[in-house]
């Protein structure tokens, strides 16, 4: 290339054009990048902040003047019926994290550490019963244990010849143990992700000492993932009492009254989003404050499962203990997943459930109803999904934006944003929805019974889930991949838009996956901002079940459960198959 | 003529200076490096330099014209200049013609010339075979290359490298030093290299730029720094060398019992009586078993050996002057033995010292 180095170097094109850089030079390299930031400022604002600060004040207000009064405080916690509701969320969280431990505890050591047969069994378990939206479960129980006709307390009666059921779902334990079939899949995660960065050295380390598997797990391992156990537990537990489905299907009619079939009592007619502003305030500090509570505990190092390197791993062989184990997952398995659906599906397909499987009960009738007939099925799942595609477009888009000016710590205070967008996760989805409701249903907004507020509050409420992604995936992407690109002449935009954005794409894709999914299925933040025309298939699906008609309700719990199927398989398909596992 | 200029050039985060007043000129077609330890400041000169840092004072000014100054800074992508960075940043989402294509179709040249041009360079980098393969398909090295191609077919006005061999195993490493040099002596970019390896700087640069806490300790050709180190830091940073306090006093230099003539070591110093600090390499000192015949303004003196390591190419002794508190390190030839406790002659040459701050 003799020609190529005889004519270098070249003169420096723009550079000499440019002489020493004025007032207007400088105006001309301002970045855009001032401007995303007040963007996502006012975004955040309205979408975060606003409903959060329009709650706190609405509990002070007495309705219609607006003037300032304690009064709603009064009301929500003078009677022993609402203090009661208060009681039985804690009751009920302590029970059913307690439950999912026991449950998902003996799981993950036995998948990460054991020569358990089954471990790909037990996964589909685990990830079957977190796909699963969790009223499905529920309604799945309600036909098994219904006191009277539940299909496994009839063949208990049937077999035994027993005058009582074996077992009532409608009942706090029953209520506990669906909310726990559920949950467990988030203990399992938690503590299995921890125990996979214990080195079998350390269990190496006990035994030579003379500890036996069984000391050395209790002694070692466990200690070992306590903290992972610890958040597991507590984030089952704020689930829980911000969990609306599950209790208002199964403890309404069993007269288990929580703190958010509650609140759902203060909005009907005449709504008193006043008090219910007021009743809400200590399920967000209960929430806040465990969180905080939670990040100081283990801010503290020196457990393993904060270091990253895992040294070499061996399988703990059981003998014949592991088919114990393996028998404990299959029943977790049977219980969370096969028999719920099971009973759902059959029902789906029966015109009258109660009567079993057989061929002149089968029919085609129900899905036929929800399909042709129904008036508002096919518009809720319509609803349902183009809701959730914008609000799991707006999170992403607002979260990779905040995510990028975070860490290219493009704006001073950046790190406000990244607050910001993380704070979502610390409020209940029933509290956001009531924040929303008092924000913006009523003018000058009047945005109630749109599709725009519920929208706006599935786009905050997933928002952190969105962040923590698009911050994990900003991550992986080298400053200098951009800064390569724009030395050899590209601009700011132009270096992401032909760079980052094609490194970020797999990333963005799972996340905008995995905020859709949960959205699609969400129900505490919907049946507060739903009008006529705007249900989503959750809400629907509660409204069905009010109505009594089982068959129908089991039907559309199939079409949702479909949906999920498909979609869950889309995402396995495009980002990988334990995309919606990865811890972020 | 002078291509690239830094004057008083400056960064500073809060009261923490990381680059202090630095000056620096480059020639038209220079290689010059950036040497220091890491945390010198060496880095953040570089990226001031392309535009990704603003400076606190002082300006970059290239062909005569300021391209950054505090409150000023013409952005990257119009410098018209390239970087290799440590991490390579080669996109893994790119084939390797891709990479090397980018800044070419950024530079909106015809389909053919790019095509063209990429062809060219990839086969002077060795990588013509290797076109069509995407990053994560090639080793180190192959990346390196990648990352030298996409750089320099752009044909920059000034190349910038950012420790770019830290992440090669040292066979590779020798071997890319003398493809960068080879490269700079094929196309002559004017070229600024950062590196805390003195070796590397040494194989490839016009001049060397030793770095030091923020401030350039001295800028001269590699031969030149090594033999007349001007500085303390630089003595020491610059291969290895035995720092004495020594007593200017009528013209003449002493220490421990050794004097000779201040000419030798520096023509022109002269001035008042006062305390020097001298570096006398290891390997410009003779060592001998007897009592050598000591030609003319060569001080000789006895000593004992009390410390010997053998490193392969050299013996390392540490000998203690007859009556002297001091310990000089001196290398001699891996067949020159002599052991612990062994009475030895030192033979100095003054020629070969430097006075140094």
């Amino acid at each position: 290339m003799p020609d190529t180095a005889a004519s270098l170097p070249e003169p420096v094109g723009e550079a000499r054009g440019t002489d020493r850089l004025g007032l207007l030079g400088r105006l001309r390299h301002v970045e855009p990048v001032a401007l995303v930031w007040l963007l996502l400022i006012v975004a955040l604002l309205f979408l975060v902040v606003a409903p959060l600060a329009k709650l706190f004040a609405v509990s002070f207000e007495t309705q219609g003047t607006g003037e300032f009064t304690l009064s709603n405080y009064v009301t929500a916690y003078g009677r022993a019926r609402y203090v009661d509701a208060l009681v039985n969320s804690l009751t009920l969280g302590l029970a059913s994290a307690a439950l999912s431990v026991a449950l998902a505890v003996p799981m993950a050591w036995a998948v990460s550490r054991t020569d358990m047969p089954g471990k790909g069994l037990t996964w589909g378990v685990v990830m079957g019963a977190f796909v699963m939206p969790p009223y499905l479960g529920a309604v799945g129980w309600m036909l098994l244990a219904g006191p009277n006709s539940g299909a496994a307390n009839r063949f208990w009666r049937w077999a035994t010849g027993a005058e009582g059921p074996l077992f009532n779902i409608f009942s706090f334990e029953g209520l506990a143990l669906v909310i726990a079939l559920h949950s467990f899949p988030l203990v399992f995660i938690f503590v299995k992700a921890a125990l996979d960065l214990i080195s079998s050295e350390m269990e190496d380390a006990a035994n030579i000492l003379g500890a036996g598997t069984w000391t050395a797990m209790r002694k070692v391992s466990l200690p070992l993932v306590w903290p992972a156990i610890l958040g597991a537990f507590v984030v089952v537990f704020l689930e829980t009492i911000a969990l609306f489905g599950t209790p208002a299907l199964i403890g309404i009619p069993a007269r288990i009254n929580v703190v958010t079939t509650q609140l759902w009592q203060f909005f009907e007619y005449p709504v008193r989003v006043e008090v219910a502003a007021a009743y809400a305030m200590p399920l967000l500090l209960i929430t806040v404050g465990m969180i905080v509570a939670q990040k100081l505990l283990l801010a503290r190092k020196g457990f393993v499962s904060q270091t990253g390197k895992g040294g070499e791993r061996r399988p703990i062989k059981l003998g014949p203990w592991r088919w114990l184990l393996f028998a404990w997952c299959a029943l977790v398995g049977l219980l969370s997943v096969v028999m719920p659906l099971g009973i759902l599906v059959q029902a789906s397909f029966a015109k009258a459930w109660g009567r079993g499987i057989s061929l002149d009960n089968f029919t085609l009738r129900n899905y036929q109803h929800l399909i042709f007939e129904h008036e508002m099925a096919l518009t809720s799942i319509w609803n349902t999904i183009w809701f959730s595609a914008s609000a799991a477009t707006m999170a992403v888009l607002i979260a990779l934006l905040v995510a990028y000016i975070v860490q290219r710590r493009l704006v001073p205070f950046g790190d406000a944003l990244g607050f910001l967008a993380m704070a979502p996760f610390v409020i209940p989805g029933i509290v956001m929805a009531i924040g929303f409701y008092a924000a913006y249903a009523s003018p000058p907004l009047a945005l109630y019974g749109t599709a725009a507020i519920i929208i706006f509050a599935f786009t905050a409420r997933f928002l952190p889930i969105a962040y923590a992604n698009s911050a994990a995936a900003v991550r992986t992407v080298h400053p200098e991949m951009e800064e390569a690109a724009r030395i050899l002449g590209s601009g700011r935009l132009h270096a992401i838009v032909h760079v980052t954005a094609p490194l970020l794409k797999k990333a963005l894709l799972g996340g905008w996956l995995i905020v859709f999914i949960v959205a699609t299925r969400e129900l505490s933040a919907a049946i507060f901002l739903v009008g006529p025309r705007t249900r989503t298939m959750s809400v629907l699906l509660y409204d069905l079940s009010e109505a009594g008609n089982f068959e129908v309700l089991a039907a559309f719990g199939g079409l949702l459960l479909l949906i999920t199927l498909v979609l869950v398989g889309i995402g396995m398909k495009l980002v990988g198959r334990d995309f919606m596992l990865r811890r972020n | 003529m002078s291509h690239l200029s830094l004057r008083g050039l400056t960064k500073a985060y809060g009261k923490m200076v990381i680059v202090d007043h630095i000056n620096l000129t480059l020639n038209e077609g220079e290689f010059v490096s950036l040497l220091g330890p890491s945390g010198c400041g060496k880095t953040t000169t570089l990226r001031m330099i392309a535009g990704f840092i603003e400076p606190t004072d002082g300006t970059v000014e290239m062909g005569g014209k300021v391209i950054s100054m505090p409150g000023s800074v013409m952005p990257p992508e119009r410098r018209q200049m390239s970087m290799i960075f440590q991490s390579y940043a080669i996109w893994p989402n790119m084939t390797v013609a891709e990479n090397v294509g980018f800044g070419l179709k950024l530079r909106k040249l015809p389909a053919a010339e790019v095509q063209r041009r990429i062809a060219e360079i990839l086969e002077v980098v060795q990588m013509g075979h290797l076109a069509g393969r995407y990053p994560a398909e090639l080793s180190g090295g192959q990346q390196q290359r990648v990352a030298l191609a996409r750089a320099i077919v752009v044909k920059p006005a000034v190349l910038l490298l950012d420790e770019p061999l830290s992440n090669l195993d040292a066979n590779l490493r020798e071997e890319m030093r003398f493809e960068i040099r080879r490269l700079h002596n094929e196309f002559r970019i004017t070229t600024v290299y950062v590196t805390h390896d003195q070796a590397e700087a040494m194989a490839t640069s016009d001049r060397i730029a030793v770095m030091h806490a923020g401030r350039i300790e001295q800028v001269d050709a590699p031969h030149l720094l090594y033999t007349r180190p001007k500085t303390r830091f630089v003595a020491g940073f610059i291969g290895r060398t035995n720092l004495l306090e020594a007593k200017l006093e009528a013209g003449e230099i002493g220490f421990d019992g050794v004097a000779f003539q201040a000419g030798q070591v520096d023509a022109s110093l002269n001035g008042a009586n006062r305390s020097v600090l001298l570096s006398v390499r290891p390997q410009s000192i003779g060592l001998h078993r007897t009592q050598p015949a000591g030609a003319t303004g060569r001080p000789v003196v006895p000593g004992t050996v009390t410390q010997r390591v053998f490193l392969g190419e050299t013996w390392d002794y540490l000998i203690q002057p007859r009556g002297s508190g001091i310990k000089l390190r001196v290398t001699a030839p891996p067949l020159q033995v002599h052991e612990v406790g062994e009475a030895v002659w030192l033979e100095f040459d003054p020629r070969q010292m430097a006075l140094v701050e």
